[in-house]
């Protein structure tokens, strides 16, 4: 019979039998098992790598570094090349991120700044969840139908009036960056205010408090106590929020026009290394799939890069918080 | 009494004025910062506002008993629905689930409770929090190169599988999280009363931060259920009632984006209706996960 204290003690019995050896056993056994399910994520990252990388090593072999500096994208000639992707994916985001970073870091302060009753608080916060709940694809599908003829009369009047300024220089004739960009900004606003409004809570009070002491306005505190205080916080924020932008792939592939070319152009149409694995992959034949293996590990080794930056950022801040509240 | 008065009186020196004066420029810059601020905080709602009203409008006039029951229509004909692809994503968000669940609170177990400073825990709770921000198209390709190669066919297996990579992050952090909230106290209790550790994570941690758990859990369930990248080469698609797991499955999201780039009007409108039905079931999951969470347990 297993010992059971919680038994023992509802029937009186004494409490002090030490636990039988069948008692070692499966506590042995069960941590042992959590041990392996802990190392399952390790192992899981590393076979990722490890597959993605051996099934794109003949296109490795094959292309070498020239695969990130080549522009053109041609099963029949056997010639590829990211370079346009790689800039489309990277332009995009950025874009992305100076709405949506910008609009997060203001609801972030907006949130926890006290600037209005509680419950209109929750009805903000729980808007801004759930604009991170609306899947992908459904964005998409908001974009081709509501977006892109909603900013078309205005991409159209700013390529007419400032047709000579590079942004403009090409007029918007459906699918593009414009609207592409705007919906990856909707996708990364919940995270950079999410981030944000968490760095801003974990002040101590009593740093607000000083500022107002001291006779300061409330957006003197924000401005000048508040945010450099919360900054590395909200610059996590920022650098997460970039690196989920440079792997959205849905939205982007139904909006982006997926043209493998390099402009500065908003309303040119482009690609992202995502969007051309979500439209090349499904009718891609054996040696375009190991190219695309090898965009995929260009992908992966991207967001890899700025996901690190973003989590050590985050790390940071919450060490130099720590014991100080 | 006077006198002490007079004495205590502040000396006369050149004060600033104290008092707040509205047309003061820091008063009127405060004034339209609070302005701006509320400005983006309600432009930031409107795109949801205008998801919601068009999934709504242009998806709710055909949610009915057709819409999810039928199949997907071809080309040029009328009505038509997405029941195989409610069931398909169904289905593969229960696999995902009972693969990424277990896992995923047993790796929490040790992250939190069993070993928490050890080098794997740490090791595996970064890179868990690296793989929360991995592109889901990727984990499509990893289990395309697994399994579909491997099994030689597109499956709701591969599907269940690519979404349980994505999941398996998200639940095992939250549950860490949950799991963490458990006060010492309690667990020096149980352990002061002879408990083996095993006996301590089932009577006393696992039970007192399950609705932590649970919240985390139905939220990587929703978020899986919109998921769209990683199915597209893993299950595909298929225009049939799924009669075995090792098929091409079908699933509400690829429909949608299948069908949002077809010339046919009715095809469109299905591609709405999917939408709100997915969006339906997300924020289902959602205010589960609410509800449930509203349990939680607090010190």
């Amino acid at each position: 019979m297993v010992h059971d204290p919680f038994k023992d003690s509802a029937s009186g019995k004494t409490l002090s039998a030490p636990p039988s050896p069948s008692d070692y056993m499966k506590d042995s056994v069960f941590r042992s098992f959590a041990y392996l399910c802990a190392l399952s994520i390790i192992l899981l990252l590393a076979y990722i790598v490890f597959e993605l990388g051996s099934q794109a090593l003949p296109a490795i072999k094959e292309h070498g570094l020239g695969f990130i500096t080549g522009t053109t994208w041609d099963t029949n000639q056997n010639e590829f090349g990211v370079l346009p992707e790689i800039w489309g994916t990277l332009y995009s985001s950025l874009l992305a991120l100076l709405i949506g970073g910008g609009l997060g870091v203001a609801i972030a302060i907006f949130l926890t700044q006290g600037f209005m009753h509680a419950k209109i608080e929750v009805m903000f916060r729980t808007i801004i969840e759930l604009l991170a709940a609306i899947p992908s694809v459904v964005y998409g599908l908001w974009g081709i139908y509501v977006l892109i003829p909603l900013i078309r009369p205005a991409a159209h009047w700013l390529h007419e009036t400032f047709g000579w300024f590079p942004l403009f220089s090409t007029d918007l004739s459906g699918p593009g960056l414009a609207p592409a960009a705007l919906v990856l900004a909707i996708m990364i606003l919940p995270t950079v205010a999410a981030i944000s409004a968490d760095a801003f809570r974990r002040i101590p009070y009593k740093v607000k408090e000083a500022a107002y002491g001291m006779g300061a306005t409330k957006w003197e505190v924000i401005l000048k106590v508040m945010l450099p205080t919360a900054s590395s916080g909200i610059l996590a924020g920022l650098v997460l929020g970039f690196g989920r932008a440079l792997g959205e792939t849905m939205a982007l592939a139904m909006l982006i026009g997926n043209v493998n070319d390099i402009s500065v152009s908003l309303f040119a149409p482009a690609n992202t290394l995502a969007s051309l694995l979500a439209s090349t992959f499904p009718e891609a034949g054996e040696i375009e799939i190991q190219a695309l293996m090898y965009a995929s590990l260009v992908l992966l080794l991207i967001t890899f890069v700025v996901n690190v930056a973003g989590l050590a950022v985050q790390q940071y801040t919450m060490r130099k918080f720590e014991g100080k509240k | 009494m006077s006198q002490i008065n007079e004495q205590i009186l502040p000396p006369r020196i050149n004060l600033p004025s104290l008092e707040k004066n509205v047309l003061e420029l820091r008063a009127l810059k405060d004034f339209f910062l609070t302005g701006l601020v509320w400005g983006l905080a309600i432009l930031a709602s409107i795109p949801l506002v205008s998801v919601i009203y068009m999934l709504i409008m242009e998806g709710g006039a055909r949610l009915d008993f057709e819409a999810i029951t039928a199949l997907p229509p071809a080309g040029f004909e009328t009505g038509g629905g997405f029941g195989n692809a409610i069931v398909g994503t169904l289905t593969m968000v229960g696999i995902a689930s009972a693969l990424s669940i277990p896992i995923g609170t047993m790796a929490a177990l040790y992250l939190a409770i069993l070993n928490p400073n050890s080098k794997t825990a740490t090791v595996s709770r970064f890179l868990a929090k690296v793989l929360t921000g991995f592109p889901s198209i990727l984990a499509g390709v990893f289990v395309y190169a697994v399994i579909v190669i491997t099994t030689g066919t597109y499956s709701a297996w591969a599907g269940g599988v690519a979404l349980a990579v994505l999941m398996l992050p998200t639940v095992t952090l939250a549950a860490e999280e949950a799991m963490k909230q458990v006060p010492q106290r309690m667990k020096d209790a149980a352990f002061g009363m002879g408990c083996t550790r095993t006996q301590v994570i089932f009577k006393v941690v696992l039970p007192t931060a399950l609705p932590g758990i649970m919240t985390g859990v139905i939220l990587a369930v929703a978020g899986a259920a919109g998921e769209s990248a990683p199915l597209l080469f893993t299950a595909l698609f298929s225009n049939y009632y799924m009669s075995e797991l090792a098929e091409p499955t079908a699933s509400l999201s690829i429909l949608i984006y299948n069908f949002s780039g077809m010339p046919f009007e009715n095809q469109i409108e299905l591609a709405w209706t999917a939408s709100l039905a997915l969006v339906l079931l997300v924020l289902f999951f959602n205010i589960v996960a609410r509800v449930v969470g509203r349990t939680k347990f607090k010190e």
